[in-house]
């Protein structure tokens, strides 16, 4: 009898333990190599921090390079079914395929990025790195001497554009008479075409640089002709000694460490996040030595008001580049307004292509 | 010493051993691979080739890749047994998927199944039109096809991201560039709910068995034939090269656009900017590793299509780099091409002196 009650005993302190030891898995998807720099590797440096935090009690497996198209749903569901309870999908090509496969796995818990649609089960996020391009633009806007800045942009979609708005909202804060040129080159990452977009706008006179796309491309070009640049995803200096005034950055890691932690202790729920400044998932990197300490302190200001509250970057009077007025004195660009933005401000010099 | 020595006629036993061959090499090269990177060859080989396959949900998921990688395939050997250089199986693919999406969209509210013959219809004769332009500039103008079949390629790519970003995206997607979802109705059946596996794999193995039927059966396939091995006899023969021309050309893009828009119709649901992963350059390599011959392309697809499921594998298990996948593929290729020398070369032994002593007896 005793031997009998120990032995259960045993198997339940044993099998109590075995749950405890039991690590929550968890997966990502990533839509480039994770390489040195650029959207995949802040990605990726998050994953990391969530494994440096909880040590043995999470296993991150991830899978780069893949694909948007049909390949993504098989990546995501054999992630699940290999029983990874919570999985990253990180790019907006994924949206609809992390959806289906949700479907079908009710108990795995699916964040996306950068998406608008939500699931029972499924939650999606983004940055606010507009707040950043915004700071980005004042330091631009103060560094140019010919009044014009150069953007190496990807697609037209509401992101893209609401990037290249706040660093021309910046810049004009500063600096009224800048006008940005931007160049639309198709892809997220393709260094050539980066680069053969970069030396075109300083041909056209720009002399600070920024892009919206995945290499350091654009810093190096600078780099290379001794004009100014400013970097995205992560810190670029190191791509420019002398050219890299800063870079706008995300920092995924507060978001996917409380994730993480929601889903151990079962309190996961599906959310639709945008974080900014002041949660630190989004910022900008330390200034290069040639940008004034006025400059500096400008920066520092603008950004304590918006992590405050106090001050929101697409706040009126805003003109589109019809001089239109778009948004009015006192007012400012909804949520919704800046998810669905397809039109420029007044300063962009460049179109928006047809979308 | 050994020495190379060029065959009186081409080795019928090589031109089958040598995919086999290459396979092998590669296998052994990969496996001396994974040695260096710590793993066991043996096992990772096996996470690599054999442990997608280990269910019926991997197969499902290679038929999804196969299927539009042998209608490729299948187009590109009538052009290539014809000597048609076609490199727009890409661009014939897309076309293929913008068609059929255009006409998907206009059945949003479809509830008939028979929605779907009209939706494919339209992909395929999207596929065909795009063909025709090479078609019409080889034989009116002469144009290379090469050129003009890559070059319209990147025509349709742009078609496709100008009506993702403009006409064809979906009014309530942000912005963002897709279409709508399709209606279900408009949707490629499925085997069974659990699986993505659609009806577009039996289009694939169809279209297999009505090529090779044509090509070794029908009098079209042989006039076909002639024009390749030798187009001044078939002129001779009075075989109209610009029809066939014609011919081969349109039937690939039929079928090009045919998976273009079971892509769309199928796995995808919508379309996208990244509707095709390289399915039409893929294919090229599948027709050359499959030795023009309808079950070795079968194959090759098959082979392809495991080497994309198995770097997703390793990925997950071992956490090596995506990069695998373009090795393996490279090492593939690179080892074929290596063995098909042996096709009109072979290798002999030829001992020195031997030479050295008739000439010894002549004087």
């Amino acid at each position: 009898m005793t031997i009998k009650k120990l032995m259960v005993a045993a198997g339940l302190a044993f099998a109590a333990s075995a749950s405890q030891a039991e690590p929550l898995n968890i997966g990502f998807v990533y839509v480039g190599p994770v390489g040195d720099a650029g959207w995949t590797y802040g990605h990726d440096a998050a994953r990391k921090a969530v494994e440096e935090k909880f040590g043995d009690k999470v296993k991150t497996t991830y899978v780069e390079s893949v694909a948007e198209g049909a390949d993504s749903a098989r990546v995501i569901r054999n992630l699940a079914q290999k029983g990874n309870e919570l999985i990253f999908t990180t790019s907006f090509g994924y949206m609809n395929p992390t959806l289906k496969v949700a479907r079908k796995f009710p108990k795995v818990k699916f964040e996306h990025a950068t998406g608008y649609k939500q699931g029972k089960n499924v939650g999606n996020y983004m940055a606010r790195a507009y707040q950043g391009r915004y700071l980005t633009g004042l330091v631009a806007g103060s560094m140019t001497e010919s009044n014009t800045l150069g953007y190496v942009a990807s697609f037209p979609i509401p992101e893209v554009v609401r990037g290249i708005n706040a660093f021309t909202k910046g810049a004009r804060e500063v600096n009224p008479d800048v006008k940005v040129k931007v160049i639309w080159i198709s892809s997220w990452y393709d260094p050539a075409k980066e680069r053969e977009a970069a030396e075109t706008l300083m041909l056209q006179g720009a002399d600070v640089l920024t892009q919206h796309t995945d290499s350091a491309a654009v810093i190096q070009a600078a780099e290379a002709k001794g004009k100014y640049a400013i970097g995205y995803h992560t810190d670029m200096s190191a791509y420019g000694k002398s050219a890299h005034l800063t870079s706008t950055i995300h920092n995924w890691a507060p978001l996917y460490i409380a994730k993480a932690e929601a889903v151990m202790n079962g309190t996961w729920e599906s959310q639709s996040l945008w974080y900014g400044l002041k949660e630190g998932v989004t910022d900008i990197a330390p200034f290069n030595a040639a940008v004034p300490a006025e400059v500096r302190t400008l920066v520092e200001e603008k950004k304590a008001q918006i992590k405050a509250g106090e001050l929101q970057v697409f706040a009126g009077p805003i003109k589109d580049q019809q001089g239109t007025e778009r948004v009015k004195v006192n007012e400012s660009l909804a949520d919704d307004d800046l998810k669905g933005m397809n039109w420029h401000v007044e300063g962009v010099d460049s179109k928006l292509p047809e979308a | 010493m050994l020495k190379l020595e060029k065959r009186p006629s081409d080795s019928r036993l090589m031109a089958y051993l040598s995919p086999l061959i290459a396979i092998l090499l590669t296998l052994l090269c990969g496996g001396i691979l994974f040695v260096f990177l710590g793993h066991d060859p043996f096992a990772a080989l096996h996470t690599f080739f054999i442990a997608p396959l280990t269910s019926v949900y991997g197969w499902t998921e290679l038929g999804i890749k196969v299927a539009p990688l042998l209608l490729c395939a299948m187009g590109l050997t009538l052009c290539f047994r014809a000597k048609i250089w076609n490199i727009g199986a890409e661009g014939q693919f897309i076309m293929g998927a913008l068609g059929g999406s255009i006409a998907a969209l206009q059945f949003l509210d479809a509830d008939s199944r028979w929605a779907l013959v009209p939706i494919l219809l339209a992909g395929t004769l999207s596929g065909l039109g795009w063909a025709a332009l090479a078609a019409w500039l080889k034989t009116r103008f002469n144009a290379n096809e090469i050129l003009t079949t890559i070059m319209l390629n990147y025509v349709a790519l742009n078609a496709l991201l100008y009506g993702v970003h403009g006409p064809l995206k979906d009014p309530e997607g942000f912005n963002f560039p897709e279409s709508a979802l399709f209606a279900d109705a408009t949707l490629l059946p499925v085997f069974s709910d659990d699986y993505r596996l659609n009806i577009s794999i039996l289009f694939a193995l169809l279209a297999m068995v009505a090529i090779w039927t044509l090509m070794a059966r029908s009098w079209v396939g042989y006039q076909i034939r002639v024009l390749g091995e030798d187009a001044k006899a078939a002129r001779y023969a009075g075989f109209k090269d610009k029809q066939l021309t014609w011919f081969a050309l349109l039937a690939c893009g039929a079928l090009a656009g045919l998976a273009g828009v079971s892509e769309v119709t199928g796995p995808l649901g919508q379309l996208v900017p990244q509707v095709s992963p390289g399915y039409g350059y893929a294919a090229i390599i599948v027709v050359f590793l499959g030795r023009m011959q309808p079950l070795g392309i079968l194959f090759a697809s098959m082979l392809l299509a495991l080497t994309y499921m198995g770097g997703e594998m390793v990925q997950m298990e071992m956490t090596l780099p995506k990069s695998l996948t373009g090795l393996f593929q490279g090492m593939l290729l690179f080892f074929l091409l290596a063995t098909d020398f042996l096709i009109a070369y072979r290798l002999v032994w030829r001992r020195q002196p031997a030479s050295h002593s008739t000439t010894a007896s002549q004087a």
